[in-house]
């Protein structure tokens, strides 16, 4: 589980987050949603430590993250998995070594078992015969599959994945959806998406939380997000004529 | 008072730098990996301009001297002492600066503006140590090999350029090389070049790292790299020369 209270976040004298306090449950696709520059990805690059927050606090299973030393730190990462926008694939390893990379740097694992663990995450995400190929050669859905088999190859508690659609075309944004919500249930992990798009929304949201110009604005479950009477929500929500047709005939 | 920030940056940034490495084996992987990368790749600009240096060097000390109180084999002696003092190091590493800072400008600003570093931070791996201090290393360890062999090619370079032009005859040349040597020049060349190539590695990775946007900026720090680390490399030849050879 993990908890957020009362954070904020300024850079110089703008202030990005205003005030967020939420809790993610485990074993639950957690969503973060909002409009492009709600602050969305700062929240979520902050909750890993890539960025400090201003005040507030963010507990992982209770470990206050802003009070841990270095050392701690380092070893809550190793429990975290995050796939990135671009996927953050490393260029110059092929697939095989970019999903063994955490094993090579935190395990003392033989090859064999090291080479297992890669078989098992690639064929999780259903990526098999492409362990030689470089990431410049296969398409972006691929590469998110193989940042998903890299994000975890540790055993994660926790996932973060920042817009896993963007740039896939809709059935293959289905199939990245429908694979970190099989692997958060599976592995019973704490999976936070940011996202815009609606058919996640509509798709995998356990939880959702929507973030407009920095403030947390709504909270609730792709069930309630129709019933909502949060004027910015439904903006946004229904800014699409499909989903105002569907609103009209729910 | 951007000179300051860039300072107390780039120290802070060295610290983490020097930090231990995550894994020792894949230390020396990584260090194996940068110098056939950096070094052994760079071995071919570094022949082609220590040979063509060599012989215009020759060549313009052959012509500029026309006294006939001056023995014909100063030509060598002129030669072998400018490559050796300044050319097989300083102009030798101001090259590289271009290729090999702009290469690793270019690459960890890649990794920046693509989250490949942010990627890393994630994982709890210290993304500077581990990007940068293999580089370090392995360009460190490289670049002797490189001078001392730039040394020998430019003198070879001389000797091919009296041997066709005829400007100076060989065994004047050969004399000329051999005479009043003094096994210093060399240590201070290695030492000089030791430091430059510490200054472009760790500057063009300074640069690269921090970069902040998109391919643009990419670019834009790959040419701050190479600017920076050539001026800095200009500064230090001054200081060293200075220091080492009063």
């Amino acid at each position: 589980m993990i908890e957020i209270k009362n954070v904020c976040k300024s850079f110089e004298h703008k202030e990005v987050l205003k005030d967020i306090s939420a809790v993610f449950e485990k074993g639950q696709t957690n969503l973060i949603i909002g409009q492009s520059g709600s602050g969305k990805t700062v929240l979520l690059k902050s909750l890993v430590g890539l960025h400090e927050v201003s005040s507030g606090s963010i507990l992982y299973d209770n470990r206050v993250f802003q009070t841990m030393t270095n050392k701690e730190r380092k070893k809550l990462r190793q429990e975290i998995g995050m796939l990135f926008q671009g996927s953050a694939l490393f260029d110059s390893s092929n697939v095989e070594e970019n999903v063994r990379f955490p094993m090579d740097m935190f395990t003392d694992w033989s090859l064999e078992e090291k080479n297992e663990r890669v078989e098992f995450c690639l064929q999780r995400v259903k990526l098999e015969n492409a362990n030689k190929l470089f990431p410049s050669e296969i398409s972006g859905g691929m590469q998110k599959r193989v940042a998903i088999a890299r994000a975890i190859a540790l055993n994660p508690k926790y996932l973060f994945c920042d817009e896993p659609n963007s740039g896939l075309d809709p059935r293959t944004s289905i199939i990245i959806d429908e694979l970190i919500h099989e692997i958060t249930k599976e592995f019973n992990i704490t999976t936070i998406v940011n996202t815009h798009d609606m058919n996640s929304v509509m798709g995998i949201g356990d939880k959702i939380i929507f973030v407009y110009k920095g403030e947390k604005h709504w909270e609730g479950t792709k069930h309630d997000i129709f019933h909502t009477h949060n004027e910015q929500l439904d903006d946004f929500i229904f800014a699409s004529k499909m989903f105002k047709i569907i609103k009209d005939n729910f | 008072m951007r000179l300051f920030y860039h300072l107390g940056r780039y120290s802070i940034f060295l610290r983490r730098v020097f930090a231990k490495p995550e894994k020792h084996s894949i230390f020396f992987r990584q260090v194996l990996k940068e110098i056939d990368s950096l070094g052994i790749n760079s071995l071919g600009i570094v022949l082609i301009i220590t040979v063509f240096m060599g012989a215009v060097v020759t060549l313009q000390t052959a012509y500029n001297i026309e006294s006939p109180l001056i023995p014909r084999s100063t030509v060598g002696l002129a030669a072998r002492d400018s490559i050796l003092l300044e050319f097989s190091s300083t102009i030798v590493c101001l090259i590289l600066a271009g290729k090999v800072g702009s290469s690793i400008a270019s690459e960890i600003g890649t990794m920046r503006v693509t989250e490949q570093i942010d990627a890393l931070e994630i994982m709890g791996v210290n993304s500077i140590g581990y990007l940068v201090l293999p580089k370090i290393v392995g360009f460190l360890l490289i670049i002797p090999f490189l001078v001392i062999i730039g040394m020998g090619i430019g003198v070879l370079g001389g000797w091919f350029a009296v041997t066709f032009t005829g400007v100076v005859p060989t065994e004047d040349y050969i004399y000329g090389i051999q005479f009043s040597f003094k096994p210093f020049y060399i240590v201070y060349s290695l030492i000089k070049s030791v430091v430059f190539s510490f200054i472009i590695s760790s500057v063009s990775s300074y640069f690269g790292y921090y970069t902040k946007g998109g391919s643009l900026e990419v670019g834009k720090a790959s040419t701050i790299a190479v600017v920076s680390s050539s001026i800095i490399i200009l500064l230090f030849n001054l200081l060293l020369t200075q220091l080492l050879l009063v």
